[in-house]
């Protein structure tokens, strides 16, 4: 039991730490441009994917650094082609923009990279267990992942609350017209946070990739857990949505190991109920409910909290 | 979102003549879907059409949310399927018990499911509008499409749920189980909720949707509710979409959790786009060419979603309007008598266009059909993806449709203003 509570925590906070990795990029893209980007995921994706391929011709670090920056050149060009474009009309325009194009990357990719998953694989520098916990060898690249992501999430908290460069991000969040007449080409401020933001997104593509399973419906399968995290933290909280991460990371991975029902907790009901509902539900496993956790959540907060926990507005 | 008003906004305090066009356009509506399968009798055209008529009625629920109300959904798909399974669950309760309730009444039901759903959850989920909104009916429509893989008894399963919809007591002697019969059906309930769905928009209730879309805060100050309203507006589209999903449950004699996943909420969602949210018919027109598209789509190409997914950002990037916007456009223009000075423009930039247009879809065949071989065929020519020839071509049309497409577009913006400074000088255009 103990085995199972380290094991699922450690996994658990490696996806919240993954998940904020994500959830950063699109928070910061959404309080600054009012945009929710719903193709961040995608940019998640072809990190993976860029990674994956960039790591059969020229391995797996030089993938590392070049799979982002081919993403985060991405974005931009979405955002000076499209989105800065699309602009004048309005924000739901925005959204069906990136909805649009969420769209067509998951078929490019399996386009060009097929449907079913590709032979990623974690390098061979770091393929060695880093440590045994009750004789479970616990792989030493979900440290270094974990590594990747604490070091990201400290050096985005200290660019943005501690330079210059976050100082002029801040202001042109609440006051672009101020920080254009300083001088700063605003235009360029929102296209390079949103470069960095679906770089960062890729960059979590391409450490995620290996560990998880890289295939052209990755996206689908987390960008609406990525919605909720940010709903559940609060819209446009950085901090709501590191703890929204956290929850949902380890609030999912417990749900996925733990293998109770009703059924085996108070006994099988009566066998002449027949199947209905009732034993639908007093039958399921805690493992079956996990892909719903996080939506059971959502509505939770909701109903209780509907500005989510650390937001700070209604709407 | 624009917010032009809706085309029909002013007939009301029109005279009788106009009056006249517009039930003249309900009656020719129905009688096309009388006559059409009699012009069409083949098998295939009657399942084309089955398919198109539930696939507007659907579009045009989604637009009481996105169109009338401003409301994203990306969970619409939920009320549908619901309405589906409701649709099947009371057929084969309607079998089992002997009730007499013949088939036409059965999509009344499904309407109830989708009602049903829209009601418990609405109340939550319309407290925020705009993105807010857009994502909670995200989590809730993946909350609904997982939940139904662990719910078996209720949802079947990955299998779904049969039913047999010619086992139902017979109406007008009519058994429902040749596709004309439930073509019929399905047109029958098409133009009664499109009227049902019209009328709507003319209500008090459809009016001040308009408003608590354009202008929620103001709403409030003269007394109403703008929460109130949505979820109104919530609950008839779940009605409606429901209805929807019932006539898909009858016409394919299953409901599965297909209906209720991410893929058919995002295509209502393009259909209800493309064909455009300001106009009434703007909705039918985008099913139409959706369903149409896709069903024609699969046989010749196998990233046919791509093309969808493209249009759909073409759409969004340069006509927000969608394609009814487009055509109402021109309105003015034919009313002053200055259409035919764009005209000419028009007929220059086809060429480059739809040189364009070829290149993008060789290069996408290309890439797609690279691993497989198989050999492309373009207006007659073959093209082997694998040989440079292909790519070649594919690369001077892009990039030189583009670069021409480009100047012939620069010269219809600006015939299009010349036509609207006269327009607006006769006084056609606000």
């Amino acid at each position: 039991m103990l085995e199972l509570i380290v094991i699922s925590t450690l996994n658990g906070v490696l996806f919240g730490m993954l998940l904020f990795l994500l959830s950063s990029g699109l928070t910061v893209i959404f309080s600054m441009m009012g945009v929710l980007n719903f193709a961040h995921a995608s940019f998640y994706m072809l990190g993976a994917f860029f990674g994956f391929q960039l790591t059969k011709w020229s391995g797996f670090w030089p993938a590392l650094v070049l799979a982002p920056l081919l993403v985060g050149a991405i974005g931009m060009a979405v955002e000076r082609y499209g989105l800065r474009n699309t602009h004048k009309h309005g924000h739901v325009a925005e959204l069906l923009l990136t909805f649009g194009l969420a769209f067509a990357i998951e078929e490019i990719v399996s386009m060009i990279w097929g449907k079913s998953p590709v032979d990623y694989r974690v390098p061979t520098l770091l393929d060695f267990p880093a440590f045994t916990v009750f004789s479970t060898n616990y792989p030493a690249y979900k440290i270094f992942m974990l590594a990747v992501s604490v070091v990201i999430f400290v050096a985005l908290l200290i660019v943005l609350k501690r330079t210059r460069v976050g100082l002029i991000v801040q202001a042109a969040l609440t006051h672009p017209h101020m920080v254009g007449h300083l001088g700063h080409n605003v235009g360029r401020v929102f296209m390079v946070v949103f470069g960095v933001g679906s770089a960062l997104a890729g960059l979590a593509g391409v450490i995620a990739g290996p560990a998880l399973v890289t295939q052209s419906d990755m996206a689908a399968a987390l960008g609406p857990i990525l919605f909720v995290v940010i709903v559940f933290g609060g819209l446009g909280s950085l901090p709501g949505a590191f703890i929204a991460s956290l929850v949902i990371g380890l609030v999912q991975t417990f749900a996925v190991a733990l293998n109770g029902s009703l059924a085996s907790a108070f006994g099988p009901l009566d066998p002449s109920a027949g199947p209905s509902v009732l034993t639908d539900v007093w039958n399921v496993t805690i493992a079956q409910v996990a892909p719903i956790v996080p939506y059971l959540l959502l509505v939770i907060i909701l109903i209780v909290r509907p500005m989510g926990l650390m937001g700070t507005r209604e709407s | 979102m624009t917010t032009t008003n809706t085309s029909t906004s002013k007939i009301a305090d029109k005279p009788a003549g106009d009056g006249m066009r517009f039930y003249g356009v309900w009656l020719i509506g129905i009688a096309a879907l009388i006559v059409l399968p009699m012009v069409f009798s083949s098998g295939g055209s009657l399942t084309s059409f089955s398919l198109i008529g539930i696939a507007i009625v659907f579009a045009l629920s989604y637009n009481i949310l996105l169109g009338q109300t401003g409301l994203l959904s990306f969970g619409h798909a939920v009320h549908y399927g619901l309405g589906g399974f409701a649709a099947c669950h009371m057929m084969n309760a309607v079998v089992s018990h002997g009730w007499p309730i013949p088939l036409p009444f059965i999509p009344l039901f499904g309407g109830l499911g989708g009602l049903v759903f829209a009601i418990i959850i609405g109340w939550v989920m319309t407290k925020r509008a705009g993105t807010v909104f857009a994502m909670i009916s995200l989590g809730i429509g993946e909350l609904v499409a997982s939940s139904s893989l662990i719910l078996r008894s209720v949802f079947g399963g990955e299998s779904g749920i049969t039913t047999d919809r010619t086992a139902l007591p017979k109406m007008f002697g009519w058994s429902f189980g040749p596709q004309l019969q439930v073509y019929y059906l399905i047109a029958f309930w098409l133009v009664l909720s499109a009227i049902a769905m019209y009328a709507l928009t003319r209500t008090p209730l459809g009016r001040i949707s308009n408003a608590v879309r354009d202008n929620p805060e103001r709403v409030q100050f003269i007394g109403y509710d703008p929460h109130v309203v949505r979820y109104l507006a919530f609950c008839f589209a779940g009605f409606f979409a429901g209805v929807a999903g019932g006539l898909a449950a009858i016409n394919f004699e299953i409901a599965n959790s297909a209906y209720l996943g991410a893929i058919q909420s995002g295509l209502v969602l393009f259909s209800t786009f493309i064909g455009g949210t300001a106009y009434f018919f703007g909705p039918i027109l985008g099913a139409i060419l959706v369903t149409y598209l896709q069903l024609g789509l699969t046989s010749v190409t196998s990233v046919w979603q791509l093309y969808f997914g493209i249009i759909f950002i073409g759409i969004v990037m340069f006509s927000p309007g969608g394609i009814a916007g487009l055509v109402m456009m021109h309105r003015p223009l034919v009313r002053a008598g200055t259409l035919w000075t764009v005209i000419p423009s028009y007929l220059v930039a086809v060429v480059p266009t739809v040189a364009l247009a070829c290149g993008v879809i060789l290069t996408i065949e290309t890439i797609a059909r690279y691993s497989g071989g198989d050999v492309i065929n373009l207006f007659g020519i073959g093209f082997r993806p694998t040989s440079p020839v292909t790519w070649v071509a594919a690369a001077v049309l892009v990039i030189g449709g583009a670069f021409v497409a480009r100047l012939t577009w620069r010269r219809i913006a600006d015939a299009w203003d010349r036509a609207a400074t006269v327009a607006r000088d006769r006084g056609y255009l606000a």
